[in-house]
């Protein structure tokens, strides 16, 4: 057998995990945020919060919970770096700098994960385990919750509410990404992904000598880490380190974990807006994107255009022997359609092309499937739009789920999609023109623009994967970096919100003759469309700037 | 504004709460709990499958390690020593520059684009380089033979595998060395290649510690 075969049957392997999970995991998911009793362990919770899990909150209320709880987090996960060398349990490590410490924090709590350290030489146990991981948990958690929010928007009618932050959050985490998270850790561990606490110390090598190995819990980061989209390495290397994807199945195993959730939440959100076929129509769209990039990654992959890769033969510079050209090229797809990030292979040794589309994907907005919760409510977004394109077209009033897109939503859903795109491109400019941060660049010419533009792009998606090529520890990109990251996190939220809060307001309009069938196979095609030629003209001064001067060239 | 500042506050303290809550069971029940799961069912893997030769512990067979001759005087570079299978190349590999008591391992890749010189200039440097070391007088090595894993770096630099196709390009070569005939050392390799998983996952390859075991043991019994 080939490897492009091979690389076939994997991926229809996939395909067929994440089909046999769709149906019980979503409507697991629409149970979970339906329900209306609570666990004891969630009482417990509360009380500790002082929030009564059972009132109603109007959207200014669930964001001020969202931007609260996060606040708390930055501020937490700052102090604990900034505290490091006084821990106990850190190796000895010493104090992150102040603008790396916030790049991090900022970083972790959006769901973003962009590293500007070295996992492996900074951070002690407890800033991993404690601090990290633990918003690997629960901006994953936060991100369902908007998602819940605004899919009760669309389900419910004359009413402002949009249901409980807090037991959203606590539900998310106690019910959902906990339980999973110790199934995947402990199946990551019997494929050999390390799990102890040791410290520092000597491992003997076959010349003789020793080499000094870190200890840590990994596999249970490993889990949440692909699981919640995050994408945070426990060491440098990220899902690439053999520490954390050992072998082929771990491999294939993390891009399952990655896709899991964002793929079952649409079944989730057909479930409570009562026609599981408009939870079909938002996958098919999914999935269609998502399978052409993957067949274009493996393509561009397979044919290794570029002096140094037609030297060698292939493309396996930046790849592990173990996975090959088609297992990375899946686990790029993967990780850059949601909002996770993690590699297992270094995407800027990719081809010119290669490295677009993993441009291009985060471009989208990250929204096949996209992050944990991000994705649904990100490509919701887009579907308001595409309905509001498709009314003009016909000369009617726009109405998605029974429910009006008049001026208010419609202009709440334009400034979303206007977020990240002035982000990136506004970063990009300023650090091209302005003499210092190029000077980070490792490659010149079209690749060292690419290795920015990425950056910025990863960081206003909250994607947190690299063109690793640049040297992102200074000053001006910690700071710029880590503001691209909460303004891209938080600006979108606020929007979802407003328009979640303005559509439950509504009263649902009977769908008649002239309703645009949104569960239909035209609407996703149309939907398709929409994102494409929306993002396409946004990004493609850039992109032809970067990665499309760099791939015709080649 | 006071009572809008008052508000904030109580909703920050309610956040600080909700965090420290999570925290203890995500960051300190959760992680504990899968140490204790996996130290008590799989306490090999859980510590980083080290691997014994010889009564003592020679690394670990998930982490690729150098196979080079001591540093002679004068010498920055080692050079590799042939008598051992050779791993791939890892120009992306650093040491740490924070903390710097300890000598650890920065894992990483090069990060060189496919259009970069210095990149270009590495593979060709690898490819003379196998070529060269793996031509034995009545077998020559023809560049096109060498496959892409031999010369490019990997993602992590930590690459325990090369390609069964590497491996046996090195077998004459081994051969040489050891005082052993290429077929016993092809038919070391041909048992330490190991297939896609189920036929269709990942791609075949050789690990190379536990090669250069076996191979030791080999040439010692002759």
């Amino acid at each position: 057998m080939g490897p492009v075969t091979a690389g076939v049957l994997q991926l229809l392997a996939l395909m067929g995990a994440l089909a046999l999970a769709y149906l019980p995991l979503g409507t697991y998911l629409a149970r979970v945020y339906s329900s209306d009793r609570h666990w004891r362990v969630e009482r417990w919770i509360y009380r500790c919060v002082g929030a009564d899990p059972d009132t109603g909150m109007r959207w200014p209320a669930y964001l001020r919970g969202v931007l609260a709880f996060s606040a708390a987090g930055v501020l937490f996960l700052y102090l604990l770096q900034r505290l490091q060398g006084v821990l106990p349990l850190s190796l000895g490590f010493r104090a992150i700098d102040p603008d790396q410490a916030f790049n991090t924090a900022a970083s972790f709590v959006t769901n973003t994960n962009w590293q500007s350290y070295y996992g492996e030489q900074a951070m002690g146990h407890v800033v991993q385990t404690a601090g990290l991981a633990v918003q690997n948990f629960v901006s994953a958690a936060v991100g369902i919750a908007v998602a819940v929010a605004l899919v009760r928007g669309f389900a419910r009618s004359r009413t402002g509410e949009l249901g409980n932050f807090w037991s959203d959050l606590v539900r998310g985490i106690t019910r959902v990404l906990v339980p999973l998270a110790v199934v995947a850790a402990v199946v990551l561990v019997a494929c050999g992904v390390i799990q102890n606490l040791s410290g520092i110390h000597e491992v003997g090598q076959f010349t003789g000598g020793s080499q000094q190995w870190n200890g840590g819990a990994v596999a249970s980061q490993e889990a949440i880490k692909e699981l919640g989209t995050n994408g945070g390495g426990y060491f440098n290397a990220n899902s690439a380190h053999p520490f954390e994807n050992p072998t082929p199945f771990t491999n294939l195993f993390e891009i399952f974990l990655i896709l899991l959730i964002p793929v079952a939440l649409t079944r989730t959100f057909g479930v409570m807006v009562g026609s599981v076929r408009q939870g079909y129509a938002i996958l098919a769209t999914m999935a269609t994107i998502w399978l052409a990039f993957t067949a274009l990654m493996m393509w561009t992959e397979f044919a290794h255009r570029g002096a140094a890769l037609e030297l060698a033969g292939g493309a396996m510079e930046g790849k592990e022997t173990r996975f090959g050209v088609a297992g990375s090229s899946i686990f790029a797809v993967a990780t850059t359609l949601t909002s996770t990030g993690a590699v297992d292979s270094f995407h800027s040794s990719f081809t010119g092309l290669g490295g677009g589309i993993t441009m291009l994907g985060m471009m989208l907005g990250e929204i096949a499937p996209g992050g944990v919760g991000s994705g649904l409510y990100g490509m919701l977004i887009m579907a308001v739009i595409a309905v509001f394109i498709a009314g003009l077209m016909v000369g009617r009033t726009p109405e998605y789920l029974g429910k009006k897109l008049g001026t208010r939503e419609i202009k709440l859903a334009a400034c979303y999609i206007l977020v990240t795109p002035t982000l990136v491109l506004v970063f990009t400019a300023l650090a091209m023109a302005l003499p210092t941060p190029a000077g980070s660049m490792t490659n010149s010419g079209a690749h060292g623009f690419s290795e920015i533009l990425y950056a910025y792009t990863s960081g206003a998606n909250n994607n947190g994967s690299a063109f690793a090529g640049l040297d992102a520890d200074t000053q001006w990109f910690n700071t710029t970096i880590g503001l691209a990251m909460l303004l891209g996190r938080f600006l979108p939220m606020v929007f979802v919100l407003a328009l979640a809060g303005s559509l439950a307001g509504q009263r649902p309009v009977p769908a008649t003759a002239g309703t645009l069938r949104t569960e239909q196979p035209l609407f996703a095609g149309l939907l398709v469309g929409a994102i494409l030629i929306i993002t396409g003209l946004t990004y493609f001064p850039a992109l032809a700037l970067g990665p499309l001067a760099e791939g015709l060239a080649a | 504004m006071n009572t809008s500042v008052s508000t904030a506050a109580r909703l920050l303290g309610a956040g600080l709460r909700a965090l420290l809550v999570l925290t203890l069971i995500t960051g300190v029940l959760y992680p504990l709990a899968v140490t204790g799961v996996a130290q008590a069912l799989f306490p090999g893997k859980a510590d980083g499958s080290q691997v014994e030769a010889g009564g003592r512990v020679v690394g670990s067979s998930l982490i690729g390690q150098a196979y080079n001759l001591p540093l002679k005087k004068g010498q920055e570079t080692p050079e590799a020593d042939l008598k051992w299978f050779q791993g791939r190349p890892a120009n992306g590999l650093g040491t740490n520059s924070v903390n710097t008591r300890y000598e650890l391992i920065l894992s990483g890749a090069t990060n060189r684009s496919a259009g970069n010189e210095e990149l270009f200039g590495w593979v060709k440097a690898a490819k003379a380089a196998v070529v060269r070391d793996n031509s034995v007088p009545d077998h020559p090595v023809d560049p096109d033979e060498v496959p892409a894993d031999a010369v490019t770096s990997s993602a992590s630099g930590l690459d325990p595998d090369i390609s069964p196709r590497y491996a046996r390009l090195q077998a004459h070569r081994v051969a040489d060395r050891n005082g052993l005939t290429a077929a016993q050392v092809n038919r070391l390799v041909d048992a330490h290649t190991e297939g896609r998983t189920l036929g269709f996952i990942g791609e075949p390859r050789v690990n190379v510690l536990e090669l250069n075991i076996a191979l030791r043991e080999l040439a010692a019994k002759h």
